[in-house]
């Protein structure tokens, strides 16, 4: 039974420095609530039962209104353990609010609807949160539009991210491979969409992916299916065919002819997917609101280039 | 003590439905509330139910993310503002809390009629709301999203300010109705302890709720005239108004729950044919909470960015109010103790309260422990706390007293045998429904997601196919309750023998509530009655 319901609690792997103390200090509230909730149940089913009135019941019912010293040590009794729960809960947010010296930074922006990673050498990722293992990394967070929250449920840490200021949040990851990175604060259509990855790397290897150009030579077909994924079109545009109320399928759309909000018509050529991505007001497709941002300066030419490639080969 | 049922009652004189509309007795006004109340529940609970059948798998079900986003907005909001805050208090608290304390009405009759109306504006508002395309800020409003979605948010935050103004009235009429139109002996501490519920949640109301109103009106000028309080676009603060909004709801949760413990409190007694144990602990425990409910907001916000010594403080003011509702149960379940127990259906309520509102408030303390917090916060951890106080708490009282007062209200008897498969569904289903939303929770499911992994859907389905139970237990309560309005059996003044004064009257009560002037020696005068109190 313990084990069954071990399993229900944490099967989820402990991949920070935090998880392993975060997990122990939830054991220990799990176990007091069943301490404290059993014997409660227990005793109500207990006289429930066994005082069960039946016909022709004659006992007389013994006048019992209370009783001072076991009201007080029940109040002692549950302050003691909900204290302790409050003061261990604090050391570790304690350690959560005060990263160690010589933290490796990272910039995060969270906007509608992805994620943008900002290292200190330039390097720019979306989506994809490259880690040193071992290391303590420190986050500096910001959004340009609404409320975000940055939740990485292997590393059991959360931070909003919030407008108009910069929120941190630090941790040491210490196990290799990918770790979901989930919004935790609602933000509108997308918000179940803006998923990342926080991928962990050896120290070394994270230091030539840093400095490395780009390890793996992609074709321009897959660098704009990889754009289109981390910069997360897909959220809105599906490649399936399957129509979202937040935007236009991309599949079968180069050569169509697309009716707009303003009665007119148009081609779906090269032109018009470049203004759609780098200005999308422009031309707002007839059943659909206004609601993508605008991508001017922030994909090269050469990646918008490839997302049309892609685009191109998505074909009905 | 029982009195001939007399063929002129509130409910047949006067007759019409203009006298109903014009009425200014409580008993009247109360019915109203109720039915309004459940039929908003009802509107609540489809949106809960779509909700539930969109995650039977992941991506689309049955509605697109837009969609599901002005569901769970409407779930929330019309549950919240148009049923849970109202429903015990307005309800069953504008029907009995008179008669309990042995007065005639309200001390503002008027005011409470007004207060009924003033509800409906509200709730016409929060219904154009639905018309106008709905709303996607999710009932916390929280900008800066609130500022820049295009949905209806005007309509439903003016809706919240109108029907906070009618909370408002409510609690000021029984705040003076408990002062000042007391029976001959009945002193503050022979109130029974529905009406010290009832009492502290009229004080939590009528402190708490100007601020919301002040918070949604700042909200809407800065929609309409571009006003920056919130949005650091226009140089507001967004956490600011997260400050401001559970400064009023976090209070507000007790609004939804010290009733539903008021309640508890009442049928306890009742089904145990024996005096309430710890009267005094449980009546200041009901006024400690609503005290110390205005000093914890912050626990909403500890990964909101507010500062290190906010949470802090927060943690702490927290673990002060998980005493006395922890004094609470024990005290009913302490009441059971060597009483004569009857297991009929509001006491299977008050069981089934116990068991998940005792749930619902140890897993609190996963959320007054900061580190677990951070961890937990706006996960389905979050959801299924919540549905386990409001809905395993507020709820299954409300139903406790809907069946424990049916014969008072109507003069009608349900039907004992379907009342008792309803709560059974109910139980089944609510722990089913809820209790796969903390393993979802714990395993990082965020709330609030269209979509979800797919690791999430075998518990996502349990939950799912909890709801239909939910639904049916609904459906079959609400069918045997009007099955007795016209064919049930007449009910005598006090089917369960129980002793307050609600049960000295005929059922329905007259339109005078009493014949007679009521003497009251004390609350709950089971087993030797008149002896002296040892304690309390």
């Amino acid at each position: 039974m313990l084990e069954f319901l071990q399993r229900l609690k944490f099967p989820l792997p402990q991949a920070s420095t935090f998880a392993p103390k975060v997990d122990l200090l939830y054991d220990f509230i799990f176990y007091s609530s069943v301490f404290l909730f059993i014997p409660t149940i227990v005793a109500m089913i207990y006289f429930g039962w066994k005082y069960r009135t039946k016909p022709n019941d004659n006992r007389e019912v013994p006048y019992i209104d209370g009783h001072h010293t076991f009201e007080w040590f029940i109040s002692a009794f549950v302050g003691v353990i909900f204290f302790i729960i409050f003061v261990w809960g604090l050391i570790g947010f304690n350690e959560l609010h005060n990263p160690p010296a010589g933290t490796y930074e990272i910039g995060v922006v969270g906007k509608q609807w992805m994620w943008e990673f900002n290292y200190s050498n330039g390097k720019t990722t979306r989506n994809e949160l490259y880690l040193p293992k071992g290391i303590p990394v420190k986050l500096v967070m910001s959004s340009p539009d609404v409320l975000h929250s940055f939740y990485v449920v292997n590393f059991r840490v959360k931070q909003d991210v919030v407008p108009g200021m910069y929120t941190t949040l630090w941790f040491q990851a210490d196990q290799l491979g990918e770790h979901d990175i989930f919004c935790a604060e609602y933000c509108g259509t997308a918000h179940s969409n803006m998923l990342a990855k926080a991928i962990v790397l050896e120290p070394e290897q994270f230091k030539a992916w840093l400095q490395g150009s780009d390890p793996n030579q992609l074709t321009q077909l897959e660098i704009g299916k990889k754009i289109f994924n981390t910069r997360n079109c897909v959220a809105c545009h599906s490649v399936t065919g399957v129509q979202t109320q937040a935007g236009p399928t991309v599949k079968g759309l180069f050569n169509r002819k697309v009716n707009l909000s303003d009665g007119t018509q148009v081609v779906a050529n090269e032109d018009y997917i470049r203004t759609s991505i780098i200005n999308p007001a422009t031309h707002v497709v007839k059943g659909f609101r206004p609601i993508m941002p605008a991508f001017q300066g922030l994909l090269s030419e050469n990646d918008i280039s490839a997302v049309i490639a892609y685009i191109k080969s998505l074909k009905e | 003590m029982s009195v001939a049922n007399s063929d002129v009652n509130y409910i047949n004189s006067p007759k019409g439905l203009w006298s109903w509309l014009v009425t200014i007795d409580h008993k009247r006004i109360g019915i109203m509330y109720l039915f309004t109340t459940l039929a908003f529940f009802a509107l609540g609970g489809i949106f809960a139910l779509l909700l539930r059948i969109e995650h039977l798998t992941p991506g689309r079900t049955i509605m697109d993310a837009n969609q599901y986003n002005i569901a769970f907005t409407l779930h929330g909001a019309i549950m919240v503002f148009m049923f849970i805050v109202p429903n015990v208090p307005a309800a069953f608290g504008n029907f009995f809390l008179p008669i309990m304390i042995g007065a005639k009405d309200v001390a503002f009759p008027k005011i409470n009629l007004l207060s009924y109306y003033v509800f409906w504006l509200g709730a016409i508002l929060a219904v154009c709301a639905i018309i106008f395309g709905g709303v996607d800020t999710g009932w916390t409003f929280y900008t800066p999203y609130s500022i820049r979605t295009n949905t209806a948010v005007i309509f439903m935050a003016s809706g919240a300010f109108i029907m906070g103004m009618s909370s408002i009235l409510t609690g000021l009429n029984f705040i003076v109705t408990v002062h000042k139109l007391r029976a001959p002996g009945m002193t503050f501490f022979h109130l029974p302890l529905f009406i010290w519920g009832i009492y502290a949640t009229a004080i939590i109301q009528v402190l708490a709720t100007p601020v919301i109103g002040m918070t949604v009106a700042l909200l809407i000028m800065e929609r309409v005239f571009g006003i920056g309080f919130f949005d650091p676009a226009l140089g507001g603060d967004p956490i600011l108004f997260q400050h401001f909004f559970w400064f009023y709801s976090h209070p507000a949760v007790y609004i939804m729950i010290v009733p539903g413990m008021a309640i508890i409190s009442e049928i306890i007694p009742a089904f145990s044919k024996k005096t309430i144990f710890g009267y005094k602990p449980i009546a200041y425990s009901s006024l400690a909470i609503a005290f110390a409910s205005f000093i914890v907001w912050g626990h909403h916000m500890f990964t909101s960015g507010q500062s290190y010594l906010a949470s802090l403080l927060f943690s702490v003011a927290t673990i002060i109010i998980g005493v006395p509702t922890a004094i609470k149960i024990v005290n009913w379940v302490a009441t059971m103790y060597k009483g004569k127990v009857s297991w009929e259906t509001p006491m299977l309520y008050a069981m089934a309260f116990i068991f998940m509102f005792s749930i619902g408030g140890l897993t609190g303390l996963f959320h007054i422990s900061l580190a677990v917090s951070v961890h937990l916060h706006d996960t389905y951890f979050v959801v299924a706390h919540f549905h386990y106080v409001m809905m395993g708490g507020t709820v299954m009282a409300m139903l406790g007293g809907l069946h424990y007062w049916w014969p008072k209200m109507f003069g009608v008897m349900y039907n004992e045998c379907l009342g008792k498969i309803g709560a059974a569904l109910m139980f089944i289903g609510f722990n089913m429904t809820f209790g796969s939303q903390f393993i979802m929770g714990n395993l990082g499911m965020p709330r609030r997601y269209y979509d979800y992994a797919e690791r999430f859907q075998p518990l996502h389905q349990v939950s799912t196919v909890g709801s239909w139970f939910i639904a049916a237990s609904f459906l079959l309560t609400m069918s045997y309750l009007i099955y007795s309005l016209f064919k049930g059996k007449k009910a005598p003044a006090n089917p369960w023998d129980a002793k307050s004064l609600e049960w000295t009257i005929a059922s329905p009560p007259p339109t005078e509530n009493f014949l007679t002037d009521p003497v009251v020696t004390e609350p709950y005068p089971y087993g030797t009655p008149n002896k002296a109190r040892s304690h309390a």
